[in-house]
């Protein structure tokens, strides 16, 4: 089990509030691992430094290496060629896609950085790659929208760009920042089954910040959860016992508590249809 | 405590009023200073409204012999004001990005947008003037006046539409491996471009009404028999070139506004 993604001792600090205090972890190739906590816990800072979206503070000995190239090290971004910096995917929980130009096209740009700069700058796609997002969109379900604008969408339907998007990237890691925060609870299902989906069928890692417990005990077989900027757990999912949890979450907000009773909200209709 | 910070409040209250009425004095000061200035005497429009009855009485009945001309002339005109448009447009693109502090450290927006400022700041004609001594009198001279100031006008525009864009989209490109330039083309022009394209059909209404007194400098156009005329004295003919100018005018402000609202 050699590991695709390290992170070792990041820092992050927002003026005098430190988001993130000495994170470190591993993950190894195939795993579908959940980043659990509070909100305001800093899992998805932690996420977006680990796509090179946030730098660590400059004094810190933070790195964060993923598939072979450092991503960023002591606060410094690293560089990287289209194709290295394309192996790895994200997905925002608030979908990102551009609101006036087609799924097709939004699933199209996934496959920007493998083509060559002038076809890429002049957005001239062939043939087969039309072919590629088409078949992107099928698989996740929505290839009868492939020519609607973006911005006409449904929140589930535009997660399903998204991931679309990054299944044309083939991207080998894809982050997800809260992918279903934004969603109702059948289309939290069905992305997240997607997301499982690519996870089992196709080897990707998938490391997924979540905030309902329920969830991740669903889908990730293994939990790193952080409070207030520091490392609390990373282990396996069932290691996350009740009264971890409650000291996790204890003083957080109420809809943290709420979100985390297996009988509330996401839990019915996910286990329901399960 | 109560009565102390009822007190506070009323204090507060009194204070709020007197920095009002503060404001309200400095603003009929500036009027006033204005006033003086500006050497209004609406008494004149009054007392010399037989001067003015005289000289309108010059302007009629409009002469149409050189009609053909001052169409020619006009036609010339809206020329200039399309490429001068045009290459603004195409120039004020990467500047307009240049100086929009989303995309470019202070130390390139700050001296583009200075830049931008300079062309702004001066008018058409004194940069017509200007080009006149550099290529000659003419049409072209005029064109690339109205290109420089035009350039300044709509990269601070751009930029503005720019900077009130939503990040998210350019986010979403960036963490697909695409380079800067892919993700501003993909992820930022399509938010900006129907704004673009409404203010710079805005400006190439506007740059027609600047472009008819280009002429006036040397600068080409319907400016030239414009100003000819008036030198001349020759009131009925100036009458025939101001309908010209009304009635293109209008046309293509009509014309240009119905393109505008299918992008807005």
């Amino acid at each position: 089990m050699t590991a695709i993604i390290s992170v070792e001792r990041l820092d992050k600090s927002f003026g005098n509030h430190a988001a993130l205090r000495e994170v470190g972890f591993e993950i190894a190739s195939g795993e579908m691992v959940t980043l659990i906590g509070p909100s305001g816990s800093g899992k998805s800072t932690l996420l977006r430094h680990l796509i090179g979206l946030t730098r660590a503070d400059r004094q810190s000995h933070g790195h964060v290496r993923v598939l072979d190239r450092d991503v960023q090290r002591q606060g410094r971004l690293v560089g990287a060629r289209r194709e290295q910096r394309r192996r790895a995917g994200y997905i925002f929980q608030q979908f990102n896609l551009v609101g006036r130009l087609s799924v097709l096209t939004n699933v199209l740009i996934g496959h920007l950085g493998a083509m060559p700069r002038w076809r890429a700058l002049t957005g001239r796609f062939t043939q087969h790659e039309r072919d590629l997002a088409l078949r992107a969109l099928e698989r996740v379900g929505i290839v009868g929208l492939a020519h609607q604008r973006a911005n006409t969408l449904s929140g589930g339907q535009m997660q399903r760009v998204a991931i679309a998007r990054a299944l044309v990237q083939e991207a080998e890691v894809i982050f997800a920042d809260e992918p279903i925060a934004s969603l109702d609870p059948r289309s939290a299902r069905e992305v997240m089954e997607i997301l499982q989906r690519i996870n089992r069928e196709d080897g990707r890692t998938i490391v997924v910040t979540l905030h309902q417990v329920d969830v991740a005990r669903r889908y990730c077989r293994r939990a790193i959860a952080l409070k207030q900027g520091r490392l609390y757990y990373d282990g396996p999912i069932e290691g996350l016992t009740d009264s971890r949890l409650q000291a996790l979450y204890e003083n957080a907000g109420l809809d943290e508590l709420e979100s985390r009773q297996p009988d509330h909200r996401m839990a019915a209709p996910l286990h329901a249809v399960g | 405590m109560q009565s102390a910070s009822s007190l506070d409040m009323q204090a507060r209250a009194g204070k709020r009023s007197w920095t009002t009425l503060l404001g309200w004095a400095v603003a009929a000061g500036v009027l006033g200073w204005a006033w003086q200035g500006a050497e209004m005497a609406p008494g004149l429009l009054v007392s010399n409204a037989g001067n003015m009855a005289t000289l309108a009485a010059d302007f009629v009945p409009p002469t149409f012999g050189s009609l053909d001309h001052y169409i020619d002339q006009m036609l010339v005109t809206i020329q200039i004001a399309i490429w001068g448009t045009l290459l603004a447009v195409l120039f004020a693109i990467p500047f307009g990005l240049l100086s929009s502090d989303n995309l470019a450290p202070w130390w390139i927006n700050q001296p583009v947008r200075r830049l931008m400022d300079a062309c702004r700041a001066i008018n058409e004609l004194v940069f017509a003037m200007l080009f006149v001594v550099a290529v000659g009198l003419g049409p072209f001279a005029g064109t690339m006046a109205l290109f420089v100031h035009t350039t300044g006008v709509l990269a601070k525009l751009f930029s503005e539409a720019v900077e009130a864009t939503d990040a998210g989209p350019m986010e979403g490109v960036r963490v697909t491996g695409a380079g800067r330039l892919e993700e501003i083309i993909f992820g930022l022009i399509p938010q900006v471009l129907p704004l673009w394209i409404s203010v710079s059909l805005y400006r190439f209404e506007s740059n027609i009404r600047s472009a008819t007194v280009l002429g006036m400098v040397g600068g080409g156009g319907i400016g030239v028999s414009l100003w000819e005329t008036m030198r001349g004295f020759q009131y009925t003919e100036t009458a025939t070139i101001m309908l010209v100018i009304i009635v293109a005018v209008t046309l293509l402000d009509m014309a240009s506004q119905r393109v505008r609202k299918r992008f807005i």
